[in-house]
């Protein structure tokens, strides 16, 4: 009974999201104010739906209810409960519900957050969350339904949720990641019904920010929390494979990064207005491609499920109305909306500028190389695929570049700058980041390898700059400290999410050139050695889990000879599916990781044993978490709390 | 030309610039790092190139699995049903990895057409069939356990 109360209240969520579409839009055309109050009530309604559907879904789980399908096939009654629950999203059609269910969220979250905003753009921009809801509630009725019955064999146990997604990870990460996935819908409704309305003013951008810094720094976790999984929960202890998968998250990061900073040229400045909306088009176009690209099975990755071909095709064709019917009404209207000053070269605006741009080239380049072997195929050239060297070769010169442009950019005024006032704040920095970071790069390690040097002199260039920047900031305070507490707190967020960029790029600059990785057949009192660790391999013995049993090996670790840590890597076995797990060990320090994992068994006690040094892993992840932070910061400014009076307009 | 539109022009081909180089990069890098699939079959007959960068794939023939005692080289046979390629690995193998099932490597072709494979690809699902190997065996006209169609 419970299933079908799901099913049920999907069908209702869609009626909710096709009124929704429809209602509000033809009462913003016609200015009729009874039609467009429809939109409040109807949002509310469709959240209320969706909420319903995946607690039945839930219920279902924590049930062990096999006579559903999804549920028969995604879990087990020997799975712990929280895994029942998160299992609910542990398989395409779970993973499309949630989905939805976080659009009808954000779609709640604009109606109740929405009371200064004029009416007829609430109410286009609800009608444009309505018709994505549409095309995605009936994606998942037509193609993925969770809640098919298998009434006539109705399996007495389930087939498990596959063992990589037993993990803390998979709770946690494609919620967040979803969050920010959808969370950019919201910018794309507030671009399409800026140009429905051919307004576009500071209220419309004070409104759009907060909503797109939250939609991003939920991406900027989601996509930390996959690389972090990845790194212990795939057992290798890779973090960032240049996976199609992973770049369909990362284009729309990408995009969204550009859409953050044109954001905000647009608000204080009123430029760049008709970019500003055509970012966020495509930031959102990128997060429908994520989801293709992830939903369709048309690539060759860890993601893909399960393939199936009218469902790739139903997302395929959702994609080209809202990219070719949002470009087509950019194209119409985007003339309307002009910007209102101009401004110097030597300026934040062209430096924001130049960010764009190559954040814009770095997303192409790795769009191109995702899609480039999908369309060979479909073509019939063959198949192929192309490897991280490309895109390494590719998104590590831009990048740097990027870093050293973000170290004058901050330093920047809006408008125009001095030229000479700029160059002597840049120049003993500029100086000083050489000396500092090729000092730091040589006390970390003697072989000075070149791109890693340079990541370390840019980081100090950017610290720096940072530091030179808050300062003046208070300059002509009394009290330094009084003054820099009382900045706002989009400053600090500024500060922050720079300051994560820096320390994220670090950590990849040190862990990608000077990790150490060993793989090695190693018989119980073997000793390896590794950077400054030795490893004593002990043997290993079997141990059993909750739903599995494993071999459990023990290996001393010693750093310097002193006693450092006793590891145990477990090979794990999963009965109802039959497969096999790595569960690495992982010693993690603030300054290096040390990794150890189980290969397989060989003959005479032997076993395949990888060991791993990697220094500074942790800052990529936390580099992530500073920008995550950031973002959410942004929102609580003052000057986003938006009052029913008329907003001040400030330059 | 006033300074205005000088500076527009500086911008514009500043953007003109960085286009053209990153236009330039990715058809380099592009061509340097494709990496195209073979099957067994076409391999036998000499398609593939020999020091190579390429990805080959098949399925694992049973009872063809060979370690080396004493280190983590391995040996093994991949086959599309109508002809076998022997792979040679040294290292780690992914947890799915087994006989009879679907595998996709990476590494070169040498001289003495032996695939010389510097990793071997893990999938997250033991039903999961690699899409190249599908399709070699689609023309083939096998299934995935070695019956003709």
């Amino acid at each position: 009974m419970i299933p079908e109360l799901g099913q049920y209240s999907l069908i209702l969520a869609m009626i909710m999201a096709a009124f929704l579409a429809v209602i509000p839009m033809v009462g913003a055309s016609k200015g009729s104010l009874f039609l467009m109050s429809f939109a409040k009530p109807l949002a509310k309604s469709l959240f209320l739906f969706m909420l319903i559907s995946i607690f039945c879904l839930a219920y279902a789980f924590a049930t062990d209810d096999f006579s559903v399908k999804y549920v028969a096939g995604n879990s087990n009654s020997a799975l712990p409960v929280y895994y029942k629950l998160s299992a609910v999203w542990g398989g395409h059609e779970g993973s499309l519900l949630l989905w939805v269910f976080i659009l009808s969220g954000w779609i709640f979250a604009v109606a109740i957050k929405s009371d200064g905003l004029p009416t007829d753009i609430m109410a286009r921009v609800l009608a444009v969350l309505g018709m994505v809801g549409v095309g995605f509630i009936s994606f998942t009725l037509i193609t993925s339904s969770p809640f098919e019955r298998l009434l006539v064999n109705t399996p007495l146990e389930g087939a498990d949720l596959n063992p990589l997604l037993q993990d803390i990870g998979l709770i946690i990460h494609p919620p967040l990641l979803y969050m920010g996935y959808v969370g950019f819908s919201v910018a794309f409704a507030f671009a399409i019904a800026a140009l429905l309305s051919g307004k576009l003013d500071v209220a419309w951008s004070r409104w759009t920010r907060p909503w797109t810094n939250l939609a991003w720094a939920f991406l900027t976790i989601g996509i930390t929390l996959g690389s972090w999984w990845a790194y212990y929960e795939l057992g290798w202890g890779g973090w960032w494979f240049w996976d199609p998968v992973e770049n369909a998250s990362f284009m729309p990061w990408l995009m969204g990064t550009a859409l953050v900073h044109s954001l905000a040229v647009t608000e204080k400045r009123g430029l760049f207005k008709s970019w500003t909306l055509l970012l966020a088009i495509f930031t959102f176009s990128l997060s429908l491609l994520g989801t293709f690209l992830v939903r369709s099975g048309v690539l060759t990755s860890v993601h893909s499920f399960a393939a199936d071909p009218e469902r790739g095709l139903f997302i395929l064709v959702l994609l080209a109305i809202t990219v070719g019917g949002s470009l087509l009404l950019y194209a119409i209207k985007a003339y309307d909306v002009k910007s209102e000053s101009n401004f110097e070269l030597l300026s934040r605006e062209t430096l924001i500028l130049i960010n764009n741009v190559v954040l814009v080239i770095i997303c192409s380049m790795v769009l191109i190389g995702t899609l480039y072997p999908l369309i060979i195929d479909a073509l019939g050239g063959g198949k192929m695929s192309v490897g991280p060297p490309y895109f390494n070769l590719l998104f590590v010169p831009f990048s740097l570049l990027l870093a050293f442009f973000m170290g004058i950019g901050i330093l920047l005024r809006w408008k125009k700058s001095s030229p000479r006032k700029l160059l002597k704040q840049l120049l003993p920095s500029f100086f000083l980041a050489i000396a500092v970071g090729i000092s730091a790069a040589y006390l970390f390690n003697q072989e000075l390898a070149f791109k890693a040097t340079l990541a370390l002199v840019l980081a100090f260039w950017v610290v720096f700059s940072l530091i030179l920047d808050a300062f003046s900031k208070v300059s002509n305070k009394a009290d330094k400290l009084v003054g820099l507490s009382k900045l706002s707190p989009s400053y600090w967020a500024m500060q922050i999410a720079h300051l994560g960029v820096v320390v994220t790029m670090v950590g990849v600059a040190l862990v990608a050139t000077y990790s150490e990785e060993r793989d090695i057949r190693m018989v119980p009192g073997d000793i390896v050695t590794l950077a400054e660790y030795s490893f004593e391999f002990q043997g290993a013995e079997k141990i059993s889990g909750p739903n599995y049993s494993a071999d459990m090996g023990t290996i001393e670790v010693l750093k310097n000879n002193q006693f450092f840590a006793t590891m145990h890597p477990e090979k794990r076995f999963y009965p109802a599916r039959g497969s096999m797990m790595t569960e690495a060990d992982i010693n993690a320090g603030l300054f290096a990781d040390v990794f150890v994992a189980l290969g397989e068994p060989l003959a005479d006690g032997a076993w395949a044993v990888r060991l791993q040094y990697k220094p500074f892993m942790r800052w990529v992840w936390f580099g992530g978490v500073l920008m995550m932070f950031a973002g959410m910061l942004t929102v609580f400014d003052r000057r986003y709390k938006i009052r029913k009076s008329a907003l001040p307009v400030t330059a | 030309m006033t300074p205005k539109r000088k500076q527009r022009l500086i911008l514009v081909l500043f953007v003109v610039f960085g286009a053209a180089i990153a236009v330039a990069l990715t058809v380099y890098a592009l061509s340097q790092n494709i990496n195209l699939f073979f099957s067994p079959q076409q391999i036998a007959n000499g398609e593939a190139p020999v020091g190579t960068r390429i990805r080959a794939g098949g399925m694992v023939v049973d009872g063809s699995v060979k370690r080396d005692p004493n280190s983590l080289k391995i040996e093994f046979a991949i086959t599309d049903y109508l002809q076998t390629v022997i792979v040679n690995y040294e290292g780690i193998l992914p947890d799915l990895f087994r006989e009879g099932q679907g595998i996709v490597a990476q590494g070169e072709m040498d001289q003495n057409g032996v695939f010389q494979a510097v990793e071997v690809l893990a999938k997250h699902d033991e039903k999961y069939m690699p899409p190249e190997v599908q399709d070699a065996l689609d023309k083939t006209g096998y299934d995935q356990e070695g019956n003709k169609q």
